[in-house]
């Protein structure tokens, strides 16, 4: 069972590499974008047959940068760093792994940052709608490029697993595994209402210039902390708060207490003040309207089941028992759609406290089953 | 294989759809995918279980057989199975029911403490039996829910379930002549395949397969 990576190889330096698509898209909301980039980032290699490549899809605020480090300055690695390399359970010795910025992004994939080429002014509020469909979309333009006909698997957590499910049902003869971690077939209305009070926090902040804040060369940093303390509460379960701030004080003393009176408060101000230097406020909200429009079942009338009807690849389900963003009875709808569809699905709820953060984070049980997993996909793979 | 797994095998048909209680290491998934084209999924709680499954390639679903099989819709499957697992579960009368909603048969299979080991145990030592096929504790044992063969017999016909098949062997899973005279004495596993309560089916409602075993 020992697959902590606790020491553990990493891949190393590793670059960014951009693709440019110089050809006009439609997106799903029909809005067409003349030209887009996207800055992507590989590890191990392709092998001979190119049936080894593994494409890792992001998170709401994730990127390209899943592991590795940009120079030996670096102070933490990719965000993936724990999952992804040599003898890891995404293993870059037997896997050509692709991790990619999705549309719409803010770290060098075309987004709300990028110039609009008919105006030669940044997109900011106006960069069109994008969706998981057109995320899958232009991931498959990328596999193109890369000349991967056929992903061994796809991979991702949260909203990044959201794009696993899209690929089964859009592109099924591309991939061989779809691996869908902590999501669920759509959001929940109580989902949905966490998003929308960290758009509005976003938008409410005086920065934020009806989205036009770069032209003032400011930002609406209150308002992205807020979203995303917001964000960061519902990513974490009571007991994994309990467990790593209780009620500890930050001063020590109530009587010399100033705004900042509770660890959690002090974690919650940081995690919110980082995040909102890094990331764009548009793309922020473009991405959470990407999770809650996701909803593949839709065009099959709401039946997931049918909308399953065409996928030919083989699923692994995982859940967290602690995660209440995305409960692992959300999985379970995946699950049991997958089977009434008799689709080959794995499935398994892990044992963990750290809510919907546990996705991200290392466990023994969830890299034994996942390691498990795609150590058969490797198999397959090469007998095949 | 385990042979009490083969002796499941051989009562499913090619093709089915098989749904696997307690499904352990996947051994039966995997020998029915191989040699019988059946596209099988298991239900299991067990994590070195699933882990065995996972490296296997089948198809395992984390569930607990306590929570009921709500979440599979009617008539979702060919055949259920559950081997060695009804006497560990918290309500069988109910999970058997819900086996065949989800089914059209099931296979059940559990281990009888009518034998007359632990009949011998229980009169002489007055002790819980503790055997090869039950080798526990009455303290530690995840075996909650016992019965002899002739009680899941009444059960089934209380229900109205038809028996459509019935192996009883011995404690290395072989048929042997002398088991099938007393079963409920000699025998130390039962399989039996049960249909739904329908007429005109099988040995049909009300006629227990045991009436021969003169009261033993």
């Amino acid at each position: 069972m020992a697959r902590l990576t606790d020491g553990a190889a990493s891949v190393g330096l590793v670059e960014p590499r951009l693709a440019h698509y110089g050809q006009p898209i439609t997106l799903q909301c029909k809005a067409t974008l003349p030209c887009f980039d996207l800055v992507y980032e590989t590890y191990g290699e392709l092998n001979a047959a190119r049936s080894n490549a593994v494409l890792i899809c992001h998170a709401l605020s994730g990127d390209h940068h899943a592991a590795g480090y940009h120079s030996v300055d670096d102070a933490k690695p990719g965000w993936w760093e724990n999952c992804i390399g040599p003898g890891k359970p995404i293993d870059t010795a037997k896997f050509f792994v692709v991790a990619l910025n999705n549309l719409g992004g803010c770290n060098g994939s075309t987004g709300p940052l990028s110039l609009n080429p008919a105006t030669g002014e940044p997109w900011g509020e106006s960069f069109p709608a994008v969706t998981v469909k057109d995320w899958v979309m232009t991931q498959a333009m990328l596999a193109d490029t890369l000349g991967i006909d056929r992903f061994a698997a796809v991979i991702g957590g949260s909203l990044g697993g959201m794009q696993a499910l899209q690929w089964a049902i859009d592109y099924p003869r591309r991939l061989a595994h779809a691996v869908v971690i902590a999501a669920a077939p759509k959001l929940s209305a109580q989902n949905i209402a966490f998003n929308e009070i960290a758009r509005q926090a976003i938008q409410a902040d005086p920065d934020f210039l009806g989205g036009r804040y770069f032209e003032a060369a400011t930002k609406p940093r209150k308002g992205l902390m807020l979203a995303r303390m917001v964000g960061h509460v519902t990513y974490l379960s009571d007991d994994g708060m309990g467990v790593k701030f209780g009620r500890e004080l930050k001063s020590g003393d109530l009587r010399s207490a100033q705004d900042v009176q509770f660890q959690v408060e002090s974690y919650l101000h940081y995690q919110g003040t980082a995040f909102s230097e890094r990331f764009d406020a548009n793309t922020y909200l473009l991405m959470t309207r990407a999770l809650d429009y996701f909803d593949p079942a839709l065009e099959c009338g709401g039946d997931l089941v049918k909308a399953f009807s065409n996928v030919a690849a083989r699923f692994l389900v995982l859940s967290f028992t602690s995660d209440w963003r995305f409960a692992p009875e959300r999985s379970d709808e995946i699950v049991d759609a997958l089977i009434a569809a008799r689709k080959d699905v794995v499935s398994a709820t892990i044992e963990a406290r750290n809510g919907h953060d546990s996705f991200l984070l290392p466990n023994e049980r969830y890299f034994d089953v996942l390691g498990g997993y795609l150590d058969s996909v490797a198999q397959r793979e090469a007998s095949a | 294989m385990r042979r009490d797994l083969q002796i499941i095998a051989a009562l499913i048909n090619p093709g089915a759809r098989v749904l696997d209680l307690g499904c352990g290491d996947g051994a039966l998934l995997r020998h029915l995918a191989d040699r019988k084209g059946v596209n099988g999924y298991g239900i299991e709680k067990g994590a070195a279980e699933i882990s065995a499954c996972v490296r296997a390639g089948v198809n395992v679903i984390e569930h607990d057989l306590d929570l009921g099989l709500g979440r599979f819709p009617d008539d979702s499957f060919d055949m259920v199975v559950m081997a060695e697992t009804l006497q560990a579960v918290a309500e069988p009368a109910r999970l058997i029911d819900e086996m065949l909603r989800i089914g059209e048969e099931c296979i059940v299979t559990f281990p009888n403490f009518g034998h007359w080991r632990c009949r011998l145990q229980l009169a002489t030592k007055g002790r819980m039996p503790v055997a090869r096929h039950l080798p526990h504790q009455w303290y530690d044992t995840p075996n909650i829910h016992l019965c002899t063969f002739r009680d899941f017999e009444r059960l089934a016909n209380t229900k109205g379930l038809p028996i459509i098949e019935r192996f009883v062997v011995d404690g290395a899973h072989a048929v042997q002549r002398y088991i099938n005279r007393f079963p409920n004495l000699f025998g130390t596993v039962a399989f039996y395949r049960l249909g739904r309560a329908e007429p005109a089916y099988g040995l049909g409602p009300g006629q227990p397969a045991l009436a021969t075993a003169s009261g033993a």
